[in-house]
């Protein structure tokens, strides 16, 4: 089957440094591909790329068989959604209004949000666990809390692809869980698509069935979790030493910081 | 308590056209209510009964009220609404592209920018009609492009650099008018202290038919945005995300404010603080979704101004002050109690 979302030998640079080179990546239908690395070594750009934000100078993105760059805005955020570090809630709309920001694309400019929008929203909500959030202000809710209602208005957008920058970062371990095993739940139950970054190289080998590991902006590794976190292969792209073993309970690889 | 307090002010339903409309058919009734009132109050008696009468055509026609009601205070309100319904949709829309509450025409200093451009085309000697109101544009335009530049730092904006680039660019703009004015001959001078004061007196009938279409339909286009300046308030990146075209919208908001703020200030000088005061109520009140709060806080701009110079005109009487006196008195404190009290939460990226 085509994948989703293609990315042929993407080249991309701020300045005159490249951030990354060569990349060549697929995400099938339904899979939760996990992408790890060290800081700096191009994740987030990665992801930006993924979703048109950024431009790549070399290579092309293809969506669904189209090039990315071909497609305005709204017709890559009823595809694609994404759930960035960035997000700043200047005003307080509630965490309805802000799931159902999710269906802006697929609305007529002057079109308001009907019983359809509203229960698909809702819909969302529940998937995420977040329905007694709804009349709440964005701004009141807990780091756990915001997190799942950003994943419901990705969820609202009803897109094949849902790509999350480190979704966990300020959880603590319970929520962390939660989230991936959310994750987990989507992509099985609705088909959805799931890139995640994550410095959680635990969480990723365990939800993740591929894995992509940069090192300075090119593709270092990528496979099963048992073929990407080796030993040898985290303290080279890490350096950092550590033991690699395996979870007791899942028989995923698990690391330990020696 | 205090947790449940702000639930309630968060429980806000799902907007519906049919909400929309509703609102502002009751706000524009408020609007037509302080109209009529301010009709009857000033320095000279005028009774609710003559008001009445002109309207349905039972007045006299020698009555002085009649003159005074049409040829004086009639389009001394239309103006004040027309301006406190622009300078109020001007604050909502910098507001939200700048994703900063404390944004206002006035404070980012377009104002003084605006008026700067028409400072010169009274030296050039341009005509009222075209000319000044272009240079005002013009003016207000190179404003919004310098605190744009100036203030931003690549993706966010961040809340005290723009604010202190636009009191910074407010007082460059004010020394330069305070110079114009110093070096320029008497004759000049009058109509140059007119703009630093904001003052609604000159009002005809003739700026007027300019004024309101142009208004109408800047309120019109803006709230065609309106959805896209929704999710433009919680980032750019995320508003890309979401399929929103971020340059065009900022690019035409921008443009369609410029256009509107020179428009203003070219007839009434600069009036601050109505771009900050009444959004911010509207907001408190029926919450941040821009379908609402354009219509509801543009309307409230107009009962703003209408109300405050009212007050200009009666609360020395028979003498007046320039409207921008009451506005800065009300707004001035209004503008520190918001900053002091949600400044770290806004400033927090």
């Amino acid at each position: 089957m085509e994948p989703v979302l293609t990315l042929k030998h993407i080249g991309f640079r701020y300045e005159l440094a490249w951030v990354l080179r060569s990349i060549d990546i697929q995400v099938h239908a339904g899979e939760i591909l996990g992408i790890l690395g060290p800081n700096g070594s191009g994740k987030s750009t990665l992801l930006n790329i993924m979703d048109g934000v950024l431009t790549p100078q070399e290579g092309e993105v293809r969506l669904n068989g189209h090039n990315l760059h071909d497609l305005n805005r709204s017709a890559i955020a009823k595809k694609v959604a994404m759930v960035s570090q960035e997000n700043h809630f200047r005003f307080s709309f509630s965490t309805l209004e802000v799931v159902l920001m999710g269906r802006f694309p697929h609305l007529g400019r002057l079109q308001f949000e009907g019983k359809k929008d509203l229960d698909i929203a809702r819909d969302a909500l529940s998937a995420t666990h977040a329905e007694d959030l709804a009349q709440r202000s964005i701004h009141e809710l807990s780091g756990g809390e915001r997190q799942r209602v950003l994943l419901a208005r990705a969820l609202a957008q009803e897109p094949l692809v849902i790509l999350l920058d480190e979704p966990t970062s300020f959880l603590d371990l319970k929520f962390k869980r939660e989230i991936f095993r959310l994750i987990a739940a989507l992509s099985e139950e609705r088909g959805v698509s799931v890139v995640v970054v994550s410095h959680d190289i635990d969480l990723l080998s365990q939800y993740c069935r591929h894995l992509v590991m940069l090192k300075q902006g090119s593709i270092f590794a990528e496979g099963k979790p048992e073929e990407v976190i080796t030993t040898s292969n985290i303290e080279t792209v890490y350096e950092c030493p550590v033991m690699v073993d395996q979870n007791p309970v899942s028989g995923k690889p698990r690391i330990n910081v020696v | 308590m205090l947790q449940s307090r702000e639930d309630l002010y968060s429980l806000r339903p799902i907007i519906t056209l049919k909400k929309v409309v509703l609102l502002s058919s009751i706000m524009s009734c408020v609007l037509l209510m302080v109209m009529v009132l301010s009709l009857i109050v000033g320095t000279a008696e005028i009774s609710l009964k003559q008001v009445l009468g002109l309207i349905q055509g039972t007045l006299s026609m020698e009555d002085p009220a009649r003159l005074i009601i049409l040829k004086i205070r009639l389009p001394r309100i239309i103006l004040a609404g027309l301006v406190g319904f622009a300078l109020s949709l001007g604050g909502v829309v910098f507001q939200a592209i700048l994703r900063n509450p404390l944004a206002d025409p006035f404070i980012l200093g377009v104002s003084s920018g605006s008026a700067f451009g028409a400072v010169l085309g009274i030296i050039f000697g341009f005509g009222f009609k075209l000319g000044i109101p272009v240079m005002a544009f013009a003016g207000a335009l190179f404003t919004i492009w310098l605190v744009m530049t100036l203030g931003s730092r690549q993706m966010g904006m961040e809340s005290s650099t723009i604010l202190l680039t636009g009191v910074i660019i407010n007082a460059f703009f004010t020394a330069i008018i305070m110079f114009f004015i110093s070096t320029s001959s008497d004759s000049r001078l009058h109509t140059m202290l007119f703009w630093l004061y904001g003052d609604l007196s000159q009002s005809q009938y003739g700026q007027l038919v300019i004024i309101a279409p142009m208004v109408l339909m800047a309120s019109l286009v803006l709230f065609g945005l309106a959805k896209d300046l929704n999710i433009l308030t919680s980032g750019e990146e995320n508003a890309l995300q979401l399929g929103v075209e971020v340059e065009r919208t900022k690019k035409l908001g921008l443009l369609i404010i410029s256009l509107i703020m020179g428009l203003i200030v070219a007839f009434s000088g600069l009036i601050g603080f109505v771009g900050l005061i009444v959004p911010h109520l509207s907001r408190m009140a029926f919450g941040a979704d821009h379908r609402q709060l354009i219509p509801i806080a543009s309307i409230g701009g107009a009962i703003f101004l209408i109300s405050a110079d009212t007050l200009a005109r009666t609360v020395i009487s028979p003498s007046e002050l320039p409207v921008g006196v009451i506005t800065a008195f009300l707004g001035a404190p209004f503008f520190i109690i918001l900053l002091k009290k949600k400044g770290s939460q806004w400033s927090r990226s």
